[in-house]
């Protein structure tokens, strides 16, 4: 490795996934995978995962099942994570290259920071999260779909925002809740008949945690609480003071066994 | 048919290390201190949005003299090569001391090639975790790489700021200490540097994954008592 100086012209700025172009890890944006002779299906897949507003930011969760075609691949999948300090980003869709992003996108955000010195507005995270799922496109094309949802705590307009995205890129911002992956529906139908506009942050931990319960309920590829395996939901709180992940013992003591 | 004039190469590196030392010491200087708790950055800066110390990653710093321009390019190769090898490796695997020496070779290369050498000394601060110590390496204009266990300062006056530091920096001390020490070094006896002339940072475990940490001006005066 030798310092990464470039000309003024090739100079990629505080933009981290350009940066990374240059290096050309993992780069099979152009190449065509051929995966008509595989089913996307099999890939491992993540499944359900939501946001709901609340009074003080945006409360953001995901069950723990990844799939294979219609075999449960791994039961502690985390769907849910800190993008930075004031946002969360959740994920489903084809796993690896999810995770994947997941990774990138939080490297982004904090490069960005570290070279200019400032944070990016939240709206501006979310637009590059976008731009990143619109140069994911040609391989969503070939299956490997994924559909994150990002949220956060606007830190000028001092409220909590959610996005959700389509496999193109396109960012839609939600003024309530959303939900995604298998079963989102589901999940999506309870939040629906329970959402209350300002609810406190509790309720709407409590709320995240009921429609996980019935999108596990319904849909097969969602994973319910393993009492068992003491496998829980991923639950994160994202409020001024910043982005909170409830301890599993936290968990315990709201789903009351 | 005119020949070209003779200058031995001891007489172009000495004009050029000249060069560089000369524009170095126009800048004002800047302290490091491994503390118990930390590490401790402060350095005389009147302008509050154009850094000398900055975010390399996780558990490292960056700090630079001189001229601006040059530094900051530094600074910003820095954070890139960080976070592409904490992303081709692991974030475990950044290291302070393969940086401090990507930095020498540049230095280095730079001041034997090129017709003006950079006009800068930089430093790479990198937070110890459990048994491992923090380290400090200083590199300087031509790429010579220094290791400090304790302190290291930079610019201007970094010989005159030697003589006190060695006066009263004699053990490692927690950073809300140090850093009226530090302010003490940097000011010397004949002036008093307000906090508007100070620019703070510092590497400290607080739990998180990040670890810098740069002290508004309330809390710089807080701690300085005043």
């Amino acid at each position: 490795m030798t310092l990464p100086i470039y000309p003024i012209h090739q100079d990629p700025g505080p933009d981290f996934f350009s940066l990374l172009d240059k290096y050309k890890i993992a780069d099979n944006k152009e190449r065509s995978l051929g995966l008509s002779s595989l089913d996307a299906s099999e890939f491992r897949h993540g499944t359900t995962v939501l946001a709901i507003k609340t009074a003080d930011g945006v409360v953001v969760g995901g069950d723990r099942r990844a799939t294979e075609a219609n075999r449960i691949a791994y039961r502690s999948m985390e769907k849910v994570f800190a993008a930075d300090s004031h946002s969360a980003i959740a994920i489903a869709g084809v796993a690896g290259p999810a995770v994947e992003m997941v990774k990138i996108f939080q490297i982004q955000l904090s490069h960005y920071e570290k070279v200019e010195g400032i944070m990016l507005s939240l709206e501006g995270k979310a637009n590059q999260l976008g731009q990143m799922l619109a140069a994911h496109l040609p391989l969503a094309m070939q299956g490997l779909v994924i559909v994150p949802l990002y949220a956060g705590f606007d830190l000028t307009k001092k409220l909590g925002r959610i996005f959700s995205y389509d496999v193109t890129g396109g960012k839609y911002e939600e003024f309530d809740y959303a939900t995604n992956g298998s079963g989102g529906r589901d999940a999506r139908s309870y939040i629906k008949l329970n959402y209350v506009e300002n609810m406190s942050t509790n309720d709407g931990i409590k709320l995240a945690l009921a429609a996980l319960a019935e999108a596990a309920d319904e849909d097969s590829a969602t994973g319910g609480i393993d009492l068992k395996r003491k496998i829980y939901p991923i639950v994160a709180t994202v409020t001024s003071e910043g982005f909170k992940r409830l301890l599993d013992s936290e968990i315990e003591e709201l789903i009351e066994i | 048919m005119s020949m070209p004039f003779y200058v031995s190469p001891e007489q172009v590196m000495k004009d050029r290390a000249e060069y560089a030392q000369k524009g170095i010491a126009r800048g004002k200087s800047l302290i490091s201190i491994i503390c118990t708790d930390g590490v401790l950055l402060a350095a005389e800066n009147p302008s509050k949005s154009l850094h000398k110390i900055g975010e390399i990653h996780d558990r490292i710093a960056f700090a630079g003299v001189g001229k601006f321009n040059e530094f900051d390019q530094l600074r910003v190769a820095g954070i890139r090569h960080a976070d592409i090898k904490g992303y081709t490796y692991s974030r475990e695997d950044v290291d302070a001391r393969s940086l401090a020496n990507l930095y020498a070779q540049y230095l280095g290369q730079v001041f034997t090639h090129e017709m003006k050498p950079l006009e800068i000394e930089v430093l790479v601060a990198k937070l110890g975790i459990e048994d491992e110590p923090s380290q400090l390496f200083q590199v300087s204009y031509d790429g010579t790489v220094v290791d400090q266990e304790h302190y290291v300062i930079l610019g201007g006056e970094a010989q005159q700021l030697h003589e006190r530091a060695s006066e009263v920096l004699l053990e490692k001390l927690p950073l809300d200490e140090s850093l009226p020490i530090a302010v003490g070094i940097l000011q010397g006896t004949e002036r008093v540097l307000t906090s508007d002339d100070l620019e703070v940072a510092v590497l400290k475990d607080k739990g998180q994954r990040r670890t810098f940490y740069r002290y508004e001006l309330s809390q710089t005066l807080d701690i300085l008592g005043r």
